[in-house]
């Protein structure tokens, strides 16, 4: 006898493991990039000052990632050895974000199509070139690749910080203002967000051949209570 | 992009990584020897607030000079460096994987590794490496660096086989070693402030020039002087050839009055 109720279409199939994904992506908090006067800033809410959202990858290239952290780490991890390797068998300069995030783009893709489950991230890769010119990708949970100017958000309540940030971005902004205006559009108008609760770093051209930075708690006290 | 189940992880080792895509670093078989001697002057020494590190720039083939301008001694890190003996190709082909490691390392755990874990790093890629040194291919580096939980510049010497010796002192490695070695014994203190031991590695250096001919001494007339750097708490620094320069002059003032 025939089992009833086995058949799934493809597109039900798809449409399940996408609700899945976004729905694990959404429990999460929003991480914002925007891109500054010779940098980018990223700014996470964050309350572990130790499982880390936004990271380094290579000399010019940063990572941000929200949702599921064993798997965004993951996918950390192998953009890091994706381009240690790639340096070390061509040259630094060779190393470069487009090609990372076409790599993530694939990687997601392909656990998304293929895996029981799909991976409950989201992920940002931002560069800043050797001339200071940025770049920005952001890269969803089926492998989809979108080249973000300016800023971009991830994470749960991206749509309300999107709007927050395209209103207050300026093409003059400073560093301090660049995270000023992340922490805002993160917050939205009825709460404030403290630094112990925030992960900031930035990619900032001026700091010799590693441009990622941490900015410590006390230095972000003090950028925001200006 | 390379991906792994948790019990195929590489982990933090940088080499293991590189292996197991193809691109092993140090290959380990090689047909024949090569006799490729260790013509250098590299030394490191303690001074106050951290540890001086310098060496010679000239490279040989033979009895050929084929560099005048070679870079012996490289930041590993923010707050340590290596400086290198033996065969060139080789050992620059180490330093690179050697700070490729500790890069890598810093990044996959979010924090650096200790000081101690660099030197132990360093003497398991000379213990892979033994089989080339025994077909003639040696490198015999030092390695120092600030040390920021004891908060004092630490140096490690090594030998072929991987062998890792913390000197309290002063160490010296190459062609020149022993009378690089012996002009430091001869005025070294504890107090050494960090110029006093720029100056003295510069007498040492110069020392080792003026008795081996595989050691190169200053060379004013092209503006070349042996690579002067200093470790301190602020991270490395190595001084420019006209700050190396100005060192020599004064240690030529100090010969002239005998």
């Amino acid at each position: 006898m025939a089992m009833p109720g086995m058949y799934v279409s493809p597109e039900q199939l798809m449409q399940d493991r996408a609700d899945y994904a976004r729905k694990g992506i959404s429990r999460g908090r929003s991480l914002a990039a925007v891109e500054y006067q010779g940098g980018i800033a990223l700014v996470a809410e964050n309350a572990s000052s130790t499982l880390r959202k936004v990271s380094e990858i290579y000399d010019r290239i940063a990572f941000g990632g929200v949702g599921r952290y064993n798997e965004f780490d993951q996918l950390r991890i192998a953009g890091v050895r994706y381009a240690e390797l790639k340096g070390y068998q061509y040259s630094r300069e060779d190393v470069d974000a487009r090609s990372l995030a076409n790599q993530y783009a694939q990687m997601l893709g392909q656990i998304f199509t293929h895996e029981m489950k799909p991976m409950e991230v989201e992920i940002v890769v931002a560069e800043i070139d050797s001339n200071g010119a940025p770049e920005l990708y952001r890269i969803q949970y089926d492998g989809t690749v979108a080249d973000e100017q300016h800023w971009c958000c991830i994470g749960g309540d991206s749509e309300a910080v999107l709007d927050r940030l395209s209103d207050g971005w300026s093409q003059d902004l400073d560093r301090d203002a660049a995270v000023r205006l992340a922490v805002t559009a993160l917050a939205g108008t009825d709460r404030s967000i403290s630094a112990q609760e925030l992960e900031v770093a930035v990619l900032a051209s001026d700091n010799g051949r590693r441009c990622f930075v941490r900015l410590e708690d006390a230095e972000t006290d003090a950028l925001l209570a200006i | 992009m390379p991906f792994y189940v948790p019990g195929e992880d590489p982990g933090t080792d940088f080499l293991n990584l590189l292996r197991r895509n193809g691109l092993d670093p140090f290959p380990t078989t090689l047909p024949g020897t090569i006799d490729a001697g260790h013509a250098t002057t590299v030394l490191a020494l303690r001074c106050t607030g951290g540890v001086v590190v310098a060496g010679d720039r000239r490279a040989t083939a033979g009895h050929l000079i084929s560099h005048r301008d070679m870079q012996k001694v490289f930041p590993a890190d923010e707050h340590s460096a290596v400086a290198i003996a033996g065969a060139a190709g080789p050992a620059i082909q180490m330093v690179r994987v050697f700070q490729l490691q500790l890069e890598y390392y810093e990044k996959i755990e979010g924090k650096p590794l200790t000081l101690e874990g660099k030197a132990n790093q360093l003497a398991e890629m000379l213990r892979g490496h033994l089989p080339q040194a025994m077909q003639g291919l040696a490198v015999v580096p030092i390695f120092a660096g600030f040390d920021q939980t004891r908060e004092s510049g630490r140096l490690f010497q090594f030998d072929v086989t991987g062998g890792r010796y913390e000197e309290q002192d002063y160490a010296t490695s190459g062609s020149g070693s022993l009378h690089a070695g012996t002009v430091i014994k001869l005025g070294y203190r504890k107090d050494l402030s960090e110029s006093e031991a720029l100056s003295l590695a510069v007498k040492a250096l110069w020392h080792a020039a003026d008795e081996d001919s595989a050691t190169g001494g200053p060379d004013p007339i092209r503006g070349i002087y042996p690579v002067l750097t200093v470790i301190t708490d602020q991270g490395f620094r190595q001084l420019s050839d006209e700050e190396s320069g100005a060192v020599f002059a004064d240690f030529r003032e100090e010969l002239a009055e005998g």
